[in-house]
């Protein structure tokens, strides 16, 4: 029988792949993609809950839609900033970003 | 529901989409009305925020909360809206023909602040978050042709999404637990067990990436270096006292100290990003990334007031966010009318400006002393509170750590005074900011001697403000 601690333990490790590929990864396409990884992780982690615990509720649901949409805004913005950037440096590579030194 | 009460914000969303509108239809000649109207209109819903403070009202079934202390964020956003706004008339010359496109999207980033100090739920105070963090994406790389602004950009949009991911797992942790996303109801619900520390830690990382205490800050100095000093001041200050609100609502309301003692890891935070901000800020050459660290530092001083959690302290963080706005965008105002003369916001670039601008100079040293917490200006009383607050809470040791770092920081403030003052340079034309620019200086300057001698009606408005937490 699959209960929520599965589906939370599934979610975590999504949201920990996708961690690691901001960390590693260094094409900046790549990294928005795991941006994307992360926040699906908790679309999973709600709509689980509310199959789970707090049922009856749509809360939950209606949660991972928001951040459904608001992830899509966000790699609009993204992938429009990182065009114009790869007009100006011709590449996507994380690596020749750094001007500016953390 | 009354539809009056949510006047402000449907206000300040028509005005976004009006200058939006008015940027495209106008002709050319004429795109200089649309900062106008965006100056006007924010006043007019200024003057109606301040006049609506103290109405108290919950709306759709408690998700949005109209009262004293979300109507007291709302006019502090609306006040440095309208400052950066006016200081930055000069700089947007830079932007060519995507003038009017700033007005609204600064305008949709305040109506982003404005719910988030409002909001009473957490998918509400989400929507707020990313209305504002995605309008200053866009705002921060707004310089196309920079390669700096677009590099901050992006990295300030990789990194905003990665802190929006925690936080939101955070509160999917939290939802599991207490079964409600109402904040004033979480506390009804929820019983102490790991999944509960665990959400609560996340969301204290995800805040604390907002409000850039270290070691979550990594972001702050580049992003503010690179985007355009106008948005960086409406960043450095706006966003952080967004994040401050919305904080202290989840913390103070939701989560309560009983629930998990989550003072000890903030407290410590705080002590670190005091420790690091100030000595990193010694080292800087640039006043915008100086000025970056030490509103790093800062939030290292406004947190102590949460850390506190009492009156005093509580009283602290709403005192110092206000005197923080006029005293960092005076700074910044500084920054903006140099870097447009002299290109650059090295500490060189400052050199002689006590001649070229004695009036701009004398703004720059009462801002940067009011932030070091020098008497008799407005840094100091926010600091007396917030310092009382923790020692009444039993914290010595941080108000220690805070007292000698403003000590420390007042090196680095006067280090830029030093070079405005006796520093040498072969250019010593006036500068003359425009007229808007000056007034906002002048609202500044007069601001933060007013808040420091005669403090009485802040500490008055502030009082009736934390009244929601006693």
């Amino acid at each position: 029988m699959i209960s929520f601690e599965h589906y939370l333990l599934l979610s975590t490790i999504i949201f920990g792949i996708g961690l690691y590929g901001i960390l590693a990864k260094k094409n900046a396409v790549a990294v928005l993609m795991s941006v994307e990884l992360m926040l699906n992780a908790v679309n999973i982690n709600f709509i689980a809950i509310n199959k789970f615990i707090v049922q009856g509720e749509i809360t939950g649901q209606l949660f991972a839609i928001f951040v459904i949409v608001v992830a899509a805004a966000e790699v609009a913005v993204g992938l429009a900033l990182i065009l114009s950037i790869f007009r100006q440096k011709k590449s996507v590579d994380l690596n020749d970003f750094d001007l500016l030194k953390w | 529901m009354d539809i009056t009460l949510l006047s402000s914000e449907i206000f300040i969303a028509i005005l976004g989409l009006l200058t939006l509108v008015l940027g495209l239809a106008l002709p050319k000649k004429a795109k200089d009305l649309v900062g106008i109207i965006a100056v006007w209109g924010l006043i007019f819903i200024l003057i109606e925020a301040i006049f609506s403070f103290g109405i108290e009202a919950s709306l759709f079934n408690g998700v949005y909360m109209i009262d004293s202390y979300g109507s007291f964020f709302k006019i502090l956003f609306i006040i440095s809206a309208i400052l950066v706004i006016m200081s930055a008339a000069d700089y947007l010359v830079r932007f060519e023909n995507r003038k009017t496109e700033f007005y609204s999207f600064m305008i949709f980033a305040l109506l982003g602040m404005v719910i988030m100090a409002a909001a009473n739920e957490l998918i509400t105070l989400y929507i707020g978050l990313e209305l504002m963090a995605v309008s200053f994406y866009i705002l921060t790389a707004y310089l196309l042709n920079d390669e700096l602004s677009a590099e901050a950009g992006l990295k300030y949009l990789i990194l905003g999404a990665v802190s929006s991911a925690i936080l939101l797992f955070g509160i999917s942790l939290v939802y599991a637990i207490s079964g409600t996303t109402v904040i004033s109801e979480i506390i009804l619900n929820i019983s102490l067990q790991p999944l509960l520390v665990a959400g609560i830690i996340l969301l204290i990382a995800g805040f604390a990436f907002k409000i850039s205490l270290i070691p979550f800050h990594m972001w702050a100095p580049d992003i503010y270096q690179g985007a355009p000093t106008p948005v960086t001041a409406f960043l450095a200050v706006a966003s952080k006292a967004a994040a401050f609100a919305a904080m202290l609502r989840v913390f103070v309301i939701g989560l309560p100290i009983a629930s998990f003692d989550w003072n000890f890891i903030l407290a410590i935070l705080a002590a670190i990003t005091m420790i690091v901000g100030n000595l990193v800020a010694l080292k800087q050459t640039n006043v915008k990334r100086m000025l970056a660290y030490s509103s790093i530092a800062q939030a290292g001083y406004i947190l102590v007031g949460l850390i506190a959690f009492n009156v005093y302290g509580l009283k602290g963080v709403l005192f110092y966010s206000m005197l923080y706005v006029f005293s960092n965008i005076g700074a910044f105002a500084v920054a903006t009318s140099v870097e447009v003369v002299a290109g650059s916001t090295d500490i060189k670039a400052f050199n002689s400006l006590g001649k070229r601008s004695p009036f701009m100079a004398a703004i720059m040293t009462v801002c940067l002393l009011s932030l070091a917490g020098i008497p008799p200006l407005a840094g100091f009383v926010g600091k007396f509170y917030l310092f009382a607050g923790v020692i009444q809470a039993g914290y010595l040791w941080l108000a220690f750590i805070g007292l000698i770092m403003s000590m420390i920081s007042v090196y680095y403030y006067l280090n830029v005074a030093k070079a405005m003052y006796i520093g040498e340079s072969q250019d010593v034309t006036p500068i003359i900011p425009s007229f808007s620019a000056q007034l906002a200086l002048w609202t500044c300057l007069a601001a933060t001697i007013l808040i420091g001698v005669y403090p009485a009606p802040l500490t008055n408005l502030v009082q009736s403000a934390v009244t929601l937490f006693l």
